[in-house]
């Protein structure tokens, strides 16, 4: 299992364009890829879960991909999020 | 033939068919089902169908609003097929034995609920998206059309009464008039068809049923009559009628260029008051000197999400670039009352007139009103753009948007994004006591613009849509012309302007009464600004 941490700049969070994007990025991998923020953690392929997590700007998360692709995917995640989040 | 008698909300004569607006109805029942299994297939089914719409959906938007309008539809898709959501719905059938509709139903009430209890306004705010990609399986799995069917062929759009939203989604090249069993003179939905220059009559009643769908009919906008399967006789009479007035439009494009000067000399701004970008067009094509109120709330009711600073930016862009140096005055968020949007989470109010709506939400969700004033305050710099607050009653007011504005311009200055600073601001004058304060007003702002429906509506302590009272309101009522008066001299006393965008403020039988007063400036409907430069020209 890889992972990485990321502190949202964006100003409105990871509000519902984004998380649609993210949901159709993770579906791209194998991999189980989750993100955590504090004690919740949720599906990134699953859209309602990554809403629910409510992630605002400033916030740190933790997204982490476990399975074969996981190397490409926690890769190519991190630049996802910097260039989108 | 049938006639019957309304109310006419805007003069003109339409001919065409009648094309009655449906609403979805009906009613969730918990039935019980002893094959779980084909009921779980059955709202597979409907989740595929509900899915190919969506996908039709964004496509549409996708070309009409372009990428990052259209997302929201892939979300919708996305929320559909998420897994967690499906489970939902499944394990409902299959544990309690139901049928998939109260599955469905139950699901969607419990994901809404998710959001609505986040803390974040926005989050909440995704209730609304829940609920509307249920009610479209809901929709499926019920076998019932979606709302707004419109034909082919233009048609006359009769309904029960239509909401300001319900109206502004019809595609009003298809629109010749509207008919409607209820709704007040004074709604939002008329002051729609007029701006649109639609022929509407309203407060027909139950005689208008939907079995007359797809009658040929007939509106005539300056008695208020509906002709239903008009003889040969109206019908010729009808179609002269319209020519007639066809004519004198036409004559009044004559009236093109001319200044707005009265035979001694008097001098007045004529505007225009639109509701989208799209009226912009209807602004320049009948020649008014600026937008005196850009109703911005449509930005907020067309969406199913707040609006965010990019997309009202280009809109506010747009407004300013089309209108080439010409004054836009554009009102910040007006919603709440007869206005709203689900996705606001706003409660359902005893008195709503009376309640939580424009500035009142502006400034305690100061989120929604700082996003808007930074796309205002950066579009500003494209053109000629004023910032006008409605709703105001007292000077803390004026002293908390200027300390949000202060705000936001020292964050804009942070980030290094343009803008420009010194936008002239004003208040809209649609209170009592805006009025006994404007002369303390005055110093604090740049202009006024009298609101005269809501100050008609607050000072004679009449509620606009409520049809039963058209009898009591009086617009021309003196309390009204001396409230007008005293906000004029209070304003010129401070070296400040004053304008009208209210509907009074295309009152013909007024317009000598307004030169009298002073005012500066007249902002009416697009198609009332060369009537009234006509009415101007004309008076000593």
């Amino acid at each position: 299992m890889l992972g990485f941490k990321y502190t949202i700049t964006d100003s409105e969070g990871i509000h519902a364009r984004p998380a649609g994007m993210l949901v159709k990025q993770a579906a791209g991998y194998k991999s189980d890829i989750k993100i955590a923020k504090g004690e919740k953690s949720a599906d990134a392929k699953r859209i309602f879960g990554v809403m629910g997590l409510g992630t605002k700007a400033g916030e740190e998360i933790t997204v982490t991909a476990d399975g074969e692709d996981e190397e490409t995917a926690v890769s190519e995640l991190e630049v996802f999020f910097k260039e989108n989040l | 033939m049938i006639t019957i008698t309304g109310k006419s909300v805007f003069g003109g004569v339409s001919i065409g068919r009648l094309s009655f607006y449906k609403r979805k109805q009906r009613v969730i029942k918990r039935t019980h089902v002893d094959d779980v299994e084909a009921e779980c297939t059955r709202f597979q089914e409907a989740k595929t169908t509900a899915a190919g719409q969506l996908k039709e959906l964004y496509e549409k938007a996708l070309a009409d609003v372009g990428e990052a309008n259209a997302m929201i539809f892939e979300i919708h898709q996305m929320m559909l097929e998420d897994l967690d959501y499906i489970e939902s719905v499944e394990n409902i059938i299959r544990t309690q034995e139901v049928n998939a509709e109260f599955a469905v139903a139950a699901t969607a009430d419990n994901f809404a609920q998710m959001f609505t209890a986040m803390d974040d306004a926005y989050m909440q705010g995704r209730a609304a998206d829940v609920k509307d990609v249920s009610e479209r399986v809901l929709n499926i799995l019920c076998g019932v059309d979606e709302g707004i069917k419109q034909t082919e062929e233009p048609s006359i759009i009769a309904a029960d009464d239509l909401a300001p939203s319900e109206t502004v989604q019809l595609d009003k090249s298809k629109v010749l008039g509207f008919a409607t069993m209820y709704g007040s003179a004074n709604s939002h939905t008329a002051i729609l068809a007029r701006t649109m220059n639609i022929p509407a009559i309203i407060g027909l009643g139950e005689e208008l049923s939907d079995k007359l769908d797809g009658q040929m009919a007939v509106i005539d906008g300056f008695t208020g009559s509906l002709y239903i399967d008009p003889d040969e006789e109206t019908l010729a009479l009808m179609q002269e009628k319209r020519r007639e007035d066809l004519e004198q439009r036409a004559l009044l494009e004559q009236l093109k260029g001319k200044e707005n000067v009265t035979k001694s000399g008097q001098k007045i701004n004529i505007y225009a008051n639109i509701g989208n970008i799209s009226d912009v067009g209807a602004v320049l094509k009948n020649d008014a000197g600026g937008i005196g109120l850009f109703r911005s709330e449509f930005l907020y009711l067309e969406n199913n999400t707040f609006p965010d600073e990019e997309q009202q930016f280009a809109v506010y862009r747009q407004a300013a670039e089309n209108m080439a140096g010409r004054k836009v005055i554009i009102r910040t968020l007006d919603i709440g009352a007869d206005k709203q949007a689900d996705y606001f989470g706003l409660d359902k109010e005893e008195n709503p007139a009376l309640g939580y709506r424009a500035i009142r939400i502006c400034l305690t969700r100061t989120n929604i009103f700082k996003t808007q004033l930074r796309a205002l305050y950066r579009a500003a710099v494209f053109g000629n753009i004023s910032i006008m607050f409605p709703m105001i009653i007292s000077m803390k007011e004026i002293e908390k948007i200027k300390e949000i504005i202060a705000e936001v311009q020292g964050e804009l200055k942070a980030e290094g994004i343009p803008f420009r600073e010194d936008v002239e601001l004003g208040v809209m004058i649609e209170t009592p006591a805006s009025v006994m304060i404007s002369r303390e007003l005055a110093r604090e702002v740049d202009f006024f613009s009298v609101g005269t429906n809501d100050l008609t509506q607050y000072t004679l302590a009449i509620d606009r849509q409520n049809s039963k009272l058209d009898a009591f309101y009086d617009p021309h009522h003196p309390a009204i012309l001396a409230m007008i008066k005293m906000a004029a001299e209070n304003a010129h006393a401070e070296g400040k302007w004053i304008g009208i965008c209210g509907e009074l403020g295309a009152d013909l039988e007024l317009t000598e009464e307004f030169l009298k007063m002073g005012l500066d400036e007249l902002s009416v409907s697009p198609a009332m600004v060369l009537p009234l430069r006509k009415k101007i020209r004309e008076c000593e």
